[in-house]
Formats: structure tokens, sequence, C-alpha cells
């Protein structure tokens, strides 16, 4: 993770587009400006940011199952539950499961677990649109190869 | 057996916490209900799974933006439950 820089996926284990589904490692850092504010003397991990995380391996769920042609963006968070701390140096496995695919929109299922443990899930619902700029898919791509995401497999299926 | 407007008028109610009394057949779902896209995207996904379709929202916002089609052929609710019944009977065909 670079929680700076929003990088919060590390790696993808394993994606599977035929059933709707992605796992990935990521790991807190063990320093971080954030940690400085949230909180003194006492860091967690920000559970927005364990939001956002759920969000992004949902994100590249989707950025596969469409071929790295169109972006999700946020749209809604549901049922969030932040069950128990995250400090830094952990290491996560996040997942998400698609559980609608829409019209332009998609309906997803992610969570967090450490050591086993589930930490958070929330149901996060995305808008699909286009990419906006051409920079912006390609700056997607390299993060796309950056982080393992199966990119060949995602261009072959259908 | 309900009709495929009581079920988009019950989604809707019960979506967006609108008093069920008040939307009507010739409702417009933005117009009148105050239905805003996000919110409409819970009813798509509710209506999508009742009915087992995919209702084509992207190409219908398309015919709308270039002019091919008015709001009312895919929001006046009594219109909007005719495009599902369409949908139903195209994947049934």
């Amino acid at each position: 993770m670079r929680l700076e820089y929003f990088m919060l996926i590390d790696r993808v284990v394993r994606l599977d587009l035929g059933a709707g589904s992605i796992t990935c490692e990521a790991k807190v850092p063990d320093n971080s400006t954030i940690f400085e504010g949230h909180f003194p003397g006492y860091p967690l991990m920000p559970g927005v940011l364990l939001i956002e995380c759920m969000a992004q391996t949902a994100g590249w769920m989707l950025v596969a199952a469409h071929k790295l042609q169109r972006m999700p963006f946020l749209a809604a968070v549901k049922d969030a539950k932040l069950r128990s701390f995250v400090t830094p140096g952990q290491q996560l496995l996040t997942e998400a499961v698609l559980s609608h695919s829409g019209s332009g929109y998609a309906m997803t299922e992610a969570s967090i677990s450490c050591e086993g443990k589930l930490v958070c899930n929330a149901d996060i619902t995305f808008r699909l649109t286009g990419f906006p700029t051409p920079g912006f898919a390609t700056e997607m791509r390299k993060r796309a190869e950056a982080i393992g995401l199966p990119i060949s497999e995602a261009l072959t299926n259908d | 057996m309900s009709t495929t407007f009581d079920t988009i008028a019950n989604i809707i109610a019960e979506t967006c916490d609108i008093p069920r009394d008040s939307i009507k057949p010739e409702s417009h779902a933005i117009n009148d209900l105050g239905i805003d896209s996000l919110d409409f995207l819970d009813i798509a996904f509710a209506i999508d799974k009742a009915f087992g379709i995919k209702m084509p929202l992207e190409q219908w916002t398309q015919e709308v933006n270039e002019g091919k089609a008015t709001t009312d052929r895919y929001f006046v609710l009594k219109n909007l439950s005719d495009r599902v019944d369409e949908l139903v009977a195209a994947k049934g065909a």
C-alpha cells in the first residue's frame, strides 16, 4: 500500500471473471504521514481507506471484466461494517464478488480479512464509463500490470 | 398476480421511501417522484433482478441525449413498464 498515493492494492492473487471474483493482497505500511494524525500515539488504518481499499479491489475486477475499456467510478457504499482495528504492518487479504452487472453500473460485495478474520465488508456500487482521457487509460493499464492483474485473461474472456 | 407496473411501483416505494399511493402509472420517475440517477441505479438493479433482465440504461440515456427519444419514453412508469415487458418478451423469444 502507498496510502498517500491511494495505491492500496499490492498484488492480485486470483481473478476469476467467470465466477466474478477477485482476491488481492495489501500490506498496511509500517509508517505513513497519515498515522501521524490518525491517531497521534495510536496509529490506525482509517476506516475510509479500508472502504477505499475494498472499492479498489472490486474496481480492478471490473476493469478486467470490461477488458480495460471502461473505468469504474465509486457511486455508493452500503452496509459498510468496520469490524476491527487495522494497524501498521498488517497483511490484508481483500476480496470482491460481482453481485450484478448492469448497463453502465455494477453492484459488488467486498471484504477485507486479516489472518483469517473478517475486518470489514460493504456492498459497493460503481458507475462504468469510458476512460475520460487516453492518458488515464494508459496509467491504469500500467498500474494493472504492476499489481499483476491478469490482463491477457481479461482481454480474452468473453 | 401483480402487474409489471405494480412490481416496479413497489420497488420504487421500497427503494426510495416514497409512499406507494403516490406512485401512479402516469408518474414521471424524475420529474414527479424526484428520483435521481443514483437512486435509479438501485431501482434498475431491483428491476433487473425481479424480471431477470438487463435494462439497457446506457442505450436509453444515449437515445435521450441524442434527441431520438424523450425521457417520458423511459421514465413515465407506464412506459417503463412497457419497456420492461418488451425486454422480458425478448428474453423468452
